[in-house]
């Protein structure tokens, strides 16, 4: 278990009494005492020059990993490279000083922005209305699930409440239904890693009555298209319920297939992952909710449309609306607009061949991956994948080495390692997305580190057991953190 | 694996077990194993009546976090407090000092349509194989 090398020291452990970055200048005003029982004592601020605050976090930014360094295929995350003229964009002085009380007059170009994404984001997904107030992923499947809920009020149908989500979900999906207020009714995989159709049938209709609609992930956390989606969608519909797609994995459907033909009302995209605005810790995500015809009326709000009063043939007149039977505002102001300048730009750069593109390189560089390795990690579900795939961390012939203990070696061998033991139903699991951006060189070098790495876990277990080896910190006792949280400085 | 004979087992992989006229709960070895290093358990109040296959509480590791569903229906009549403090019990000793609750049965004749640790270990085999 780890050392005591000690990478950089906490700015706190830096300070020294007096020592500051900048002099305050002479005191202009008046002398004034704060009310007694305001003052506090102590205030232990760190007290540093400026070149040591720079030093400080320079330091520490060099001991981040992220996309701009190396490999980073984090499945389910979706973490390919963020072009730089996405921030270029966001950065233009129009767009940054803006103010959210400026009257639309005066914001037109800022409203355009956002309404022309409004409509890729329908024409992408197949949708009638889109909203671009969720500020992340799973925070655009809460307002999803509750648009399914208010549908079902406004049809005279209060009393269901319950939403089915299969076992291969991203596991936001049940936590979104239960922050909404409905019940969870879990469906298992069958062995192809498709929806159980039995089970699922079952499911509909025990809860018939009660239905509100299921949450689907497609392709699922398996990184598989599910090969019944119109039997699935068919047989909710039958039922009464809605179909809810999550969108995290939209990168393999661009261009190629649009949920809303596939029987989806109501989808969430994440423009972090799919429309390459930064994320995991780089930027704040964005997640907006489209829906069909029948749940349009149901958006949150405000969304941006054309006023056709104030409009001339030329020159559309751009004003934030609130639809009909809105469930109401889900952020404050308008969600995240310096994310939506940068997928605006994404979309706008690779237009749609480009996107489609993206889907094609996803899929074909996932395939590739799962190839290579293969005959080492073993692939439960073992069919053509999507976007990413997952295969099992073990090795035969090493039955101590675990996913974490190859997933620590990774960092070793310089690359960011998969999402490990999710998702459940797959023993050590290791989910690995590599994305459409990057080259065959980078794959096959990751693909020969896990191979090697294989052969270590035979040969030399320990190496594993006791890696990383190479990081700034050695193996972190991951349970001493959780039971022993610590989150601030106690000197 | 390793088994208590004396007990019967659910295909949640919950160990039930006879003591006195109480039914005494946890999970299985198996199960601590597949979820490794247990960092929280939270379970029912005293006095709760749960019914066969209620969710009676949460275990979390380091890897998952996992619903915990009653073997048998019955009324909760201890937790064992200490785990709030030490849930690496669960880890260390299953069957002994990580048992998680004690219940009054409501229908004893439950305990018989649980699998006796032979049936047990076949279905773990069988989950494992496939």
């Amino acid at each position: 278990m780890g050392d005591d090398r000690v990478v950089e020291p906490l700015i706190f452990e830096i300070s020294r009494p007096g020592r500051c970055a900048v002099p305050l200048p002479d005191l202009d005003v008046p002398e004034a005492d704060l009310p007694e029982g305001l003052v506090r004592e102590d205030l232990p601020l760190p007290e540093v020059s400026e070149q040591d605050l720079i030093r400080h976090y320079t330091h520490l930014s060099q001991l981040n990993y992220g996309v701009d360094v190396g490999f980073y295929p984090l499945g389910s995350c979706t973490m390919k490279y963020n072009p730089k003229i996405n921030e270029e964009m966001c950065r233009l002085p129009g767009f940054v000083h803006l103010h959210p009380y400026q009257d639309e007059e005066t914001v037109q170009g800022a409203l355009f922005l956002m309404y022309y994404l409004q409509e890729f984001l329908k024409e992408i997904g197949g949708f009638a209305g889109v909203s671009l107030q969720p500020a992340a992923g799973a925070h655009g499947e809460l307002a999803g699930v509750l648009m399914m809920r208010a549908y079902q009020i406004d049809r005279g149908e209060a009393h269901r409440d319950v939403i089915l989500v299969p076992d291969s979900a991203h596991g936001t999906n049940p936590a979104s239904t239960t922050m909404s207020g409905m019940r969870v009714i879990e469906v298992p995989s069958d062995d192809r890693g498709n929806v159980d159709l039995a089970a699922l049938k079952a499911a509909c209709e025990e809860h018939s009555d009660h239905l509100v609609g299921m949450m689907l992930t497609n392709p699922n956390t398996l990184g598989l298209f599910d090969e019944h989606l119109e039997e699935i969608s068919g047989l909710v519909h039958e039922h009464g319920g809605l179909m809810y797609g999550d969108g995290a994995n939209m990168n393999a459907l661009l261009g190629i297939a649009r949920p809303g033909d596939l029987g989806f009302d109501v989808l969430h995209y994440n423009l972090h992952k799919t429309f390459s605005t930064p994320h995991g810790g780089g930027g704040p995500g964005s997640g907006p909710v489209a829906a069909s015809e029948r749940l349009a009326d149901f958006l949150p709000g405000p969304i941006v449309a054309v006023d056709p009063d104030r409009s001339d043939e030329d020159a559309p007149f751009f004003t934030l609306v609130m639809p009909p039977k809105s469930i109401g505002r889900v952020k404050a102001f308008y969600g995240h607009f310096g994310v939506m300048v940068r997928a605006y730009t994404y979309i706008r750069m690779l237009g749609p061949e480009g996107l489609r593109r993206v889907a094609e390189y996803a899929v074909l560089n996932a395939n590739y991956l799962m190839h290579r390795i293969k005959g080492m990690y073993r692939v439960p579900y073992d069919r053509t994948c999507m976007h990413e795939f997952v295969c099992e961390g073990r090795i035969p012939d090493a039955p101590d080495v675990r996913a974490l203990d190859i997933s620590k070696r990774l960092i070793d061998y310089g690359f960011h390692p998969p999402t490990n033991y999710f998702p459940l139903i797959v023993r050590e699991a290791l989910m690995i997305e590599p994305t459409e951006t990057e080259s065959k060189e980078t794959l096959d070098a990751f693909a020969d580190a896990l191979l090697k790495i294989a052969e270590e876990a035979r040969t030399n277990p320990d190496l594993l057991h006791e890696a990383p080896h190479n990081a700034p910190v050695r193996r972190l006792d991951e349970v001493r953190a959780a039971k022993e949280l610590i989150l601030r400085w106690e000197g | 694996m390793k088994l208590d004979p004396e007990a019967r087992y659910a295909k949640t992989h919950e160990w039930a077990r006879w003591d006195g006229d109480e039914i005494v709960c946890g999970i299985t070895d198996h199960a601590q194993e597949s979820l490794s290093d247990i960092v929280y358990v939270e379970l029912p109040e005293v006095g709760d009546t749960l019914e066969k296959g209620d969710v009676f509480g949460v275990v979390e590791s380091v890897k998952a976090a996992s619903d915990l569903y009653m073997p048998m229906g019955g009324e909760i009549t201890a937790i064992n407090e200490t785990l709030e403090d030490a849930p690496e019990l669960i880890n260390q000793d299953p069957y002994g000092e990580g048992w998680m609750i004690r219940f009054k049965p409501s229908d004893p004749a439950e305990f018989d349509a649980l699998m006796d640790p032979a049936e047990y270990e076949a279905f773990v085999a069988e989950e494992e194989g496939e």
